[in-house]
């Protein structure tokens, strides 16, 4: 450090701090005086600026408890830039915001216009304990040693230490229960359950939707009590026939029973494994599938899980077949046994073997022949 | 002039400087880039519409289509795709394609009037059975239910159009649009035909009830106000996290400055 | 002593009251007039700080509404476009929050936008540590502190983001699933514990709820208030400046200057949150809909701080391997991203300060910053490691990326997976050069004074640049560079030919070291300044005549110009001598 920057130590008699308060203004850094120091004028219009920004600052909060019992929740405004948009937000964030606002500028501009502006040095003093300290605190430490006994009585030191490991494993143990299989995961390992799902042989496939209507039934504390109603002329859970589906079209499917298992065990569970989608392409247009005979006249069925961490995906591409994960980007050829393409997939997209009921309708011939979904270490 | 030259090495006014030239050279480009798109105005004195809709066809379709309909190896065949997707792809602009590339884009502007799409897609329909242009009773959604429309979205529509049906990616350059411009025609003549990668959803997957309600939903996206202010064009956190940075914390950081600057 | 009002003689009752039972005064004579020194990039932290209280206020609002249950209800709020759909509890009450509270909708905004700014501004604050050196000692627990406060943030924030259970949040969930199911051995396991079996449950969203607002703000707050504290004992660290040492701190006492300051910006800051949370929408919960395992929806992301990650989710190629014949699955694809490579990043972050000071042998304390050029390698690294942060989080984008300027994703993603390894390197070999470059600038500054960009045409036709001297800050700035040299290599042996043992180590050491320190433009000595600065000071007298008199032109000639010939006068005070000799 050159003496370029030492201090000099001599107030130069803008501000005269006190040396016993521990600090004095640094003497070489020229100090300009500001307008408000050497104009009572331009001190009275600081003043007068700083008490404004905190009367308006009230008004806001006036403002805010009018907008707040004046505004109806539901009305709409529409402000040039911004478009139609919620009248009470923007009110009520608006004098909130100004409000408070107000208040930090009045404050900076006090300090800033009306408060000393000399800069003033402090000594720093090092972190480390002087020696007489440490000596003390070595001094103390021995004698609580010596005093305890800890280094004397063997027997009492190891086994203090065997207890203060085993102490915290009731804490642990008692996360096991963090999980507690229901009557319907009763017995089974997690890799079990998360290799199977609600689907069997002989299952319909039915379109997907969980909407209740207006007219669902409902108690009063809005647990559903009725079964799920779907519009009269909806296909919401009816089952689909080959010819229902187009080349190119698409459908996303659930299990028949799949309504009534999440009524039951109350989540929705099965609903994460289960969904599928159904996709018809030209038979000749299939290049593999994952089994012989697994598609209905070119109609295909796949999960709906993605096989790297879990997305539903559905952004299927009719004329290249491929299947698009929007959360990674990885894509599956549903033309080539649902085999990876492109992204950070592993794993090809599980293939549901489909057939048709007597009735005509599309039916599972049997569950998954491999895991939905994400990879797990038991996986294989 | 002179406030500026006298602080020009200031790195604050030089970066000031350097983005109102980029500003200027900018907006000039873009006032230049913008050509005048054709006017084609076509004159045709056919007598019936199909015969009509043939010379139309001829003239602006069959270098890639096919003289009958039939698909070369630059367009896909015709026979079959109905009425309703000539109308689609003809009246957003999307056909006739301008030039080839990942996917035909919507154009605000196109050559044909209503009377012409109407004659193309009679000729069309009259290669092959496939949907027709759907009609007013069919478009009506005055009646659907909007929160059923709402899950029916999000069941077939949400994971390439994106909830807020802004659109979105999809592989190799190609892309779901946004809906915010759709009418419910265009909407239902997409759903019908499946346009380009879009997979179809005929009457029998969703029927015309189901139809109308996702048209009404879409609807009511494109008319929502937005209740928490301004919407940041509803793409999700990206969106947001961009504000952030260049909005919420320039301010902060201003403010901070100010605190620091010693008053004069 | 002056007038006393009313007000004043209750305050000092109290203060002696408060005092006889705390011993209040005490604290209160050293740290009332405690001296902080003022920069805007100080208040970077204070930023942090502050959204963190906004965070907190609105949280307990919203405490008073939210349920956080997964119970499924059937909604009937004043929403129209989703009555009578499905949807559990929680997100059933966050919508009632947004549409049927007055002033909900607000606080919810509140809430995100503050967090938001609050894990942005603890990125900055470090960012501002990190590259003026703050981090050195005595400040290193500070740092880490910090490093775990980030942590802490990013759980928070995410933890927040999971609880409206709407459907981005959802898939925001079952990723997270995703990722703790393929942790080797316990993964599975681990996921039907956390999740009370399945995904999604009944459970999680109940269980995330106490973790956000008890367990990770709980965190927080302890970890804040140390870190206040050591700031506090520690005193704040100060630019160089004239006056500045690494002894003292030159600023404004807390009294009534840096708690008016301090104040005035709390209110500022939360003025601005309020401001934007009405009129800014975030996170608008209503648009995506309720949660169900099988939906999605295109540009699904999660909030930025956690973009990075998702981000190299998405650029990782798809490796995994299945041990053979047990059938173990290691699903590399998912843990380098989200695991491997964020643990790397924060173990290096937190180790830092103390890999710094290894390398480099420095034991003093440091109170004054370093100007970043001042340590090119140091600021090469955290230019590399920004770069790489900021290309996982366009990674984490690609896909808004691609429909905003009409790219393919795939695209994207190749351009990525090779950008990731080549542009860091890339980008510290440019900071180093820069920081080497600013150096030498500096260098220059010191020995010839600082372009004024006025140019002079001499008389016999020479242009020169008028340089003047430095001001005294200027000055003061630049030579409080420090120069370090590198470390010795060791010795195989010693004298006495025993073989050195920790040869290895030191050898490592002494490479790292030269690594660090091995690029430096030297500070020049005082008496080259002294000269330097003088000579500057010349430049400008020459200068000064041509604003003032006419007869400028009676300047012919200057010194060190290539025009310069034998007999002319070297400097100006000799042209004057020869002149008035004539």
């Amino acid at each position: 450090m050159s003496d370029l920057t030492t201090p000099q130590g001599n107030p130069d008699g803008h501000g005269s701090a006190p040396a016993k308060l521990g600090y004095s203004p640094v003497a070489d850094i020229p100090h300009k005086p500001r307008a408000t120091d050497t104009d009572p004028k331009a001190a009275r219009r600081a003043e007068r600026q700083v008490a404004s920004m905190f009367l308006l600052s009230m008004l806001f909060v006036v403002l805010f408890v009018v907008a707040y019992v004046a505004i109806d929740k539901t009305s709409v405004v529409y402000i040039p830039v911004m478009g139609e948009v919620g009248a009470s937000n923007v009110a009520l964030g608006f004098t909130m915001g100004m409000a408070i606002l107000l208040i930090g500028t009045a404050a900076i501009q006090w300090a800033k216009k009306l408060m000393p502006d000399v800069e003033v040095v402090q000594q720093r003093h090092d972190m480390v304990s002087p020696k007489r300290a440490t000596l003390e605190a070595e001094a103390n430490y021995e004698r609580g040693k010596e005093e305890s006994g800890f280094v004397r009585f063997r027997l009492i030191r190891r086994t203090l230490i065997g207890a203060m490991v085993l102490f915290p494993i009731p804490l642990v143990v008692m996360l096991r229960d963090l999980w507690t299989p229901t009557e319907y995961t009763e017995g089974k390992s997690p890799a079990d359950l998360l290799s199977t799902t609600l689907w069997t042989g002989g299952m319909r496939i039915v379109a997907d939707g969980t909407y209740q209507g207006e007219h669902s039934e409902t108690d009063s504390g809005g647990e559903i009590t009725g079964e799920p109603v779907s519009p009269d002329d909806s296909l919401a859970h009816r089952p689909i026939r080959p010819e229902d589906l187009p080349v190119g079209g698409l459908i996303a499917a659930i299990p028949l029973d799949l309504p009534e298992v999440e009524h039951a065990e109350g989540n929705l569970n099965a609903r994460g494994k289960a969904a599928i989608i159904l996709v018809r392409m030209e038979p000749d247009e299939i290049r593999s599938q994952q089994g012989t005979g697994w598609d209905v006249e070119g109609i295909l069925a796949y999960s709906k899980i993605c096989t790297h961490v879990g997305c539903p995906i559905a952004l299927y591409e009719q004329r290249t077949h491929h299947l698009l994960c929007p959360c990674h980007q990885s894509t599956f050829d549903l033309a080539d046994s649902g085999n990876v393409v492109f992204g950070p997939a592993a794993r090809r997209m599980p293939q549901l073997p489909i057939g048709v009921d007597e009735e005509g309708y599309l039916v599972a011939l049997s569950d998954f022949e491999e895991p939905v979904g994400p990879s797990f270490w038991e996986r294989g | 002039m002179k406030f500026l030259a006298a602080r020009r090495r200031s790195p604050i006014v030089a970066s000031a400087l350097l983005v109102g030239a980029l500003v200027t050279v900018g907006g000039a480009y873009a006032a230049l880039g913008a050509v005048e798109p054709a006017q084609a105005a076509l004159a045709v004195g056919a007598e019936t519409q199909v015969e009509k809709g043939q010379q139309l066809y001829l003239e602006g379709c069959s270098s890639c289509h096919g003289l009958k309909g039939e698909g070369t190896q630059t367009g896909p065949t015709l026979v079959g795709v109905g009425a309703a997707a000539v109308d689609f792809q003809v009246s957003t602009g999307r056909m006739p394609l301008a030039a080839p590339g990942a996917q035909a884009p919507a154009k605000t502007e196109n050559p044909y009037s209503e009377e012409d799409i109407a004659a193309m897609a009679a000729f069309v329909a009259a290669l092959g059975p496939g949907p027709a242009i759907p009609t007013a009773e069919q478009l009506d959604y005055a009646s659907a239910d909007e929160a059923y429309g709402g899950e029916l979205f999000r069941i077939n529509c949400a994971q390439c159009h994106q909830a807020a049906g802004q659109g979105g990616a999809l592989t190799q350059g190609k892309y779901a649009p946004s809906l915010m411009g759709s009418s419910p025609k265009t909407i239902t003549e997409a759903m019908l035909t499946g346009p380009q990668n879009m997979p179809v959803f005929s009457d029998a997957q969703l029927p015309v009830e189901d139809k109308q309600a996702i048209t009404s939903y879409i609807v009511g996206l494109q008319e929502a106000s937005s209740p928490g202010g301004l919407n940041l064009g509803r793409f999700g956190p990206v969106t947001e996290g961009v504000f952030l940075v260049t909005a919420i914390f320039a301010a902060l950081i201003a403010a901070a400055v100010w605190i620091g600057i010693k008053s004069r | 002593m002056t007038t006393t009002s009313p007000v004043e003689k209750v305050g000092g009752a109290t203060a002696t009251y408060v005092d006889q039972r705390v011993g209040s005064n005490k604290f209160l004579s050293r740290n009332l007039g405690k001296v902080f020194p003022d920069h805007w990039s100080f208040m970077l932290g204070e930023i942090a700080l502050y959204s963190f209280i906004v965070v907190l206020l609105t949280g307990v609002f919203l405490t008073l509404w939210f349920k956080p249950s997964m119970a499924e209800v059937v909604y009937d709020g004043s929403y129209v476009p989703l009555k009578g759909v499905l949807m559990s509890e929680a997100y059933d009450s966050a919508l009632n929050i947004s549409f049927d509270v007055r002033g909900g909708l607000l606080l919810r905004q509140m809430h995100h936008w503050s967090a938001l700014i609050f894990i942005a501004a603890m990125a900055v604050h470090m960012f501002r540590v990190f590259f003026t050196g703050a981090f050195r000692k005595p400040r290193e627990f500070n740092w880490l502190i910090g490093v775990g406060l980030t942590t802490f943030g990013l759980l928070a924030g995410f933890s927040g983001y999971s609880l409206p259970d709407d459907l981005l949040s959802g898939t925001g969930l079952q990723i997270a699933r995703g990722i703790v199911q393929a942790v080797p051995v316990v993964g599975t396991w681990a996921a039907f514990l956390l999740f009370d079996g399945e995904f999604p449950g009944t459970e999680f969203i109940s269980r995330l709820y106490g973790v956000h607002i008890l367990l990770i703000p709980g965190l927080i707050l302890a970890l804040v208030t140390i870190h206040l504290m050591l700031v506090w004992t520690q005193k704040h660290t100060q630019f160089p400046g004239p006056g500045r040492t690494n002894d003292n701190v030159v600023g404004y006492p807390l009294l009534p200057v840096y708690m008016a300051k301090a104040g005035g910006f709390f209110f500022i800051v939360f003025g601005i949150i309020a401001l934007v949370g009405g009129l800014v929408t975030v996170n608008p919960i209503w648009i995506f809909g309720p949660y169900m395992p099988d939906q999605v929806s295109a540009g699904s992301q999660p909030d930025w701080y956690i973009g990075f990650l998702d981000g190299a989710l998405r650029t990782m190629p798809n490796w995994e391997s299945v041990i053979p014949g047990v059938g173990w699955t290691i699903s590399w694809n998912i843990l380098i991203p989200a695991l491997v490579i964020p643990g790397i990043i924060f173990t290096l972050l937190g180790l830092y300060p103390f890999i710094e000071a290894w390398v480099t042998g420095d034991k003093r304390e440091h109170n004054l910053l370093d100007r970043p050029r001042n340590a090119p390698t140091r600021t090469a690294l955290g230019m590399m490691a920004i770069s790489f942060y900021v290309l996982l989080w366009v990674g984490g984008a690609n896909d808004i990326i691609a429909v905003a300027f009409d790219l393919s994703i795939n695209s994207i993603i190749w351009f990525l997976r090779i950008t990731l390894i080549v542009v860091p390197p890339l980008v510290f070999v440019v900071t180093r050069r820069t920081c080497l470059g600013l150096q030498r600038r500096d260098r220059e500054k010191l020995l010839h004074g600082y372009e004024s960009g006025r140019i002079l045409r001499l008389p016999h036709g020479e242009f020169i640049e008028v340089h003047q001297p430095l001001s005294e800050k200027d000055i003061a700035v630049i030579t409080a560079k420090h120069d370090y040299a590198p470390l010795p290599a060791p010795d195989k042996a010693d004298v006495d030919g025993v073989r050195n043992k920790r040869y290895r180590a030191q050898m490592l050491r002494h490479q790292l070291s030269e690594f660090f320190y091995g690029v430096n433009v030297p500070k020049p000595s005082a008496a080259e300044i002294e000269a330097g600065q003088h000579h500057a000071a010349h430049d400008a007298a020459i200068e000064a005549p041509l604003h003032e008199y006419e007869d400028a032109d009676q300047i012919h000639t200057f010194h060190g110009g290539v025009l310069h010939h034998p007999g002319m006068a070297e400097t100006n005070a000799e042209q004057l001598q020869q002149e008035q000799r004539s």
